[in-house]
């Protein structure tokens, strides 16, 4: 099963990213320790002039990343013809005991990287390296997030057996279905609507005062964290049913296949990448006080928060527009 | 203009005026990578094109045949057996099918004797376009087989089936009923098998079990298996190409190392001058980001178009018999164009990735030479 190029293709970046992270973390361990900006010793500058490569290096590893992501939902997707059973990208994730908990760790991955790039990003604005300590100490806790993904990865493909009876989408995401998949599923339209505008309306108007007046950006952190829940809880509670015109499908990765037009992508796109601007401007907000940042995080603080005000408004428009523009009528 | 847009900008005015000035060098590498994501590219579209061609032609197929076994190899269907099964709730139709295979010793191949669910004129055959070209015959031609009782029989060609079907129609020779009886002995009242037509795919599976359960002598087998395993062959087939690719994508990321770290004297001065007159490491570096970018991209379109118009133009030349495989009636077919996303995507990652991660080394240590170091020498 191994041997299929997507697969390898995301086995390959994912042991790249390992091997490049360990080969950073004596580097990075050795900035914590050894770091000071005020010493004009030979091993300062040393180190100085490898930030540069270890800076590049991460952010090479994790941008990939970022595309992974969404190389291995694509790649689920497309691998359910092979599964019995299967009908999405669902089935395929099922097929063994470790699809799920290998997106998610992608997922977490995902947003975590987003963050470190940002502080990543404001710190080579700053003039002194101000930042360079919390950048590589963050970076030596990535490194067992990169494994744990590659080492999920790795037993979910390995362990994939065409022979496996997995189940569909519609048993997993369906009201009767135990588990968190199920509750949100069950979940009444009405109520759900109501939660899904109110948390994008907030988390919109969070951003944009962010963007405008640059304040308040832990509260643009945490109202996009919870505009994300409830936007999947969204999708998975009304969303699906009115892109599918069908009272009881609620599958979040059927919207992704061509039978619905590649829909899902519309919504996912502008909404993980509002989420992950949006988390990143709470991660740079604990250096508004660094000197040599002053001008430059609440110039960047803007620039996130108009990209995660942005998204979510997009988020927001399609699902609206989906919506109206569906044939299901769900709430009288 | 957004200031961060005009400085990219004049970063990649820059690079491209900077790789302009080493043409042979970057030429070089140029085309080494597009050979690379040549090769890749055309195993790719080559295998996607091959299983869209596999499904197209399974389409028209029936959801389920059913055969019967007799010591766990294929029988006849006797008679009385198509009306064993009954009624099944979701069963379209059900029809007997005769088919067979016969050895040409002319041409020393296999044909696939068929009768069609259409008319055809007793004393009359359909041969595929394959068939045909092997033995030169046209329609209105004269054939004679002889069958496996050891008789002789003539027929006449009364058309050649379209090439637009020759992938699946080569070696097919389509003949009445009563002829196809006649020709192998075939015991009255038999058939070879049943197709039987579901409509919704969702109960497809059910039908099978109660299939299986009515009839335990017999065998279901589903469109959507078939429709598996030839995407797992063909996803294995070009897994294992790629796998054995691997050599030549390490061997690129040794020379893509090589060709970055092998800075010329008057490439460092360069950098040294940039750097004196103000440019940051990081700036350097951007340029440098940018001129894997535009090579990148450069190579990456050549590549892709160059796999395009082999695959599609050329019928794949290169790749045909380690995918294709090989018969005697081999049929000639074009392939109809189709780009994937996911496999230029995932070719994205088998070409890119690995030649940005061997010049991030080499582009580091020309970035950080000190200004003074490199004037001076």
């Amino acid at each position: 099963m191994l041997f299929q190029p997507a697969i390898i293709a995301l086995l390959m970046a994912s042991a790249l990213g390992v091997a490049m992270l360990a080969a950073a973390a004596p580097f990075a361990v050795q900035v914590i320790r050894r770091w000071d900006i005020r010493s004009g010793s030979e091993l300062q500058l040393a180190l100085e002039r490898r930030t540069y490569l270890f800076s590049t290096l991460v952010t090479f590893v994790l941008a990939i990343q970022l595309v992974a992501l969404l190389l291995f939902v694509f790649n689920a997707d497309r691998m359910a013809v092979m599964f019995v059973g299967a009908m999405c990208a669902v089935g395929t994730l099922n097929a063994n005991a470790y699809g799920f908990p290998a997106l998610l760790a992608q997922m977490a991955l995902f947003f975590l990287a987003a963050m470190w790039l940002a502080v990543n990003h404001v710190d080579t604005r700053g003039r002194d390296y101000p930042l360079v300590k919390i950048k590589y100490g963050l970076l030596v806790a990535l490194l067992p997030v990169l494994a744990t993904v590659l080492g999920l990865q790795w037993q979910y493909f390995a362990n994939l057996q065409a022979d496996v009876i997995t189940s569909c989408c519609g048993s997993l995401f369906s009201g009767e279905a135990k588990g968190l998949s199920g509750d949100l599923s069950a979940l009444p339209a009405k109520p759900a609507l109501i939660g899904f505008y109110a948390a994008l309306g907030i988390a919109i108007a969070a951003a944009g005062h962010t963007a405008w007046h640059r304040t308040f950006g832990y509260a643009t952190a945490a109202a996009s964290a919870v505009a994300f829940a409830a936007a999947i809880a969204g999708t998975l509670s009304f969303l699906s049913l009115y892109i599918y015109e069908h009272p009881h499908h609620h599958c979040p990765f059927c919207i992704l296949k061509p039978e619905y037009d590649w829909q899902g992508y519309w919504l996912y796109v502008p909404l993980f990448a509002a989420t992950a601007a949006g988390l990143s401007v709470g991660a740079i907000q604990p250096f508004r006080r660094v000197a040599s940042l002053a001008a430059v995080i609440p110039a960047v603080t803007g620039r996130l928060a108009a990209v995660a005000a942005w998204g979510f408004l997009l988020f927001a428009a399609v699902a609206s527009v989906m919506i109206l523009r569906s044939n299901l009528i769900l709430i009288e | 203009m957004n200031p961060w847009i005009e400085k990219q900008r004049s970063l990649i005015d820059f690079t491209l005026a900077s790789l302009a000035r080493r043409k042979t060098r970057n030429l070089g590498l140029l085309a080494v990578y597009g050979l690379l994501v040549f090769v890749l590219a055309s195993v790719m579209l080559f295998v996607h094109a091959l299983r869209q061609e596999a499904t197209a032609i399974l389409d028209g197929t029936p959801e389920v045949i059913l055969q019967r076994m007799v010591a766990g190899r294929h029988d006849l269907i006797p008679p009385g057996y198509l009306e064993r099964i009954g009624r099944i709730r979701g069963v379209q139709a059900k029809e007997g099918r005769l088919w067979g295979y016969y050895y040409d010793p002319v041409v020393k191949a296999n044909y696939t004797f068929m009768v069609p669910g259409h008319e055809i004129a007793p004393g009359t055959l359909h041969i595929g376009p394959g068939l045909a070209r092997e033995r030169g015959l046209a329609p209105g031609n004269t054939v004679s087989f002889r069958s496996y009782s050891g008789r002789l029989f003539a027929f006449t060609v009364g058309a050649v089936l379209p090439q637009k079907s020759e992938l699946a129609s080569a070696d097919l020779v389509l003949l009445s009923e009563q002829d196809f009886r006649a020709f192998f002995e075939y015991p009255a009242g038999h058939y070879t098998d049943i197709a039987l037509s579901v409509a919704n795919p969702q109960e497809v599976r059910t039908v099978a079990a109660k299939l299986a359960n009515a009839l335990p002598d017999s065998r279901p087998i589903l469109r959507e298996e078939v429709l598996r395993t030839y995407a797992s062959i063909f996803d294995w087939r070009e897994g294992i190409v790629l796998t054995v690719l691997a050599g030549a994508l390490f061997a690129f990321a040794i020379l893509a190392w090589d060709k970055a770290s092998g800075l010329s004297a008057e490439e460092k001065r360069e950098i040294g001058i940039l750097k004196a007159i103000g440019w940051e490491t990081g700036d350097v570096i951007k340029m440098k980001f940018w001129e894997g970018t535009l090579v990148s991209l450069a190579a990456f379109l050549l590549g892709y178009v160059g796999a395009y118009l082999h695959v599609f133009r050329f019928d794949a030349a290169l790749f045909e018999p380690v995918l294709k495989g090989w018969a005697v009636l081999y049929p000639r077919f074009s392939l109809t164009p189709a780009i994937d996303g996911l496999a230029v995507a995932t070719l994205f990652f088998f070409t890119v990735v690995p030649y940005t991660a061997a010049v991030l080394v080499p582009i580091w240590r020309a970035a950080t030479t000190d200004p003074d170091a490199v004037m001076r020498a």
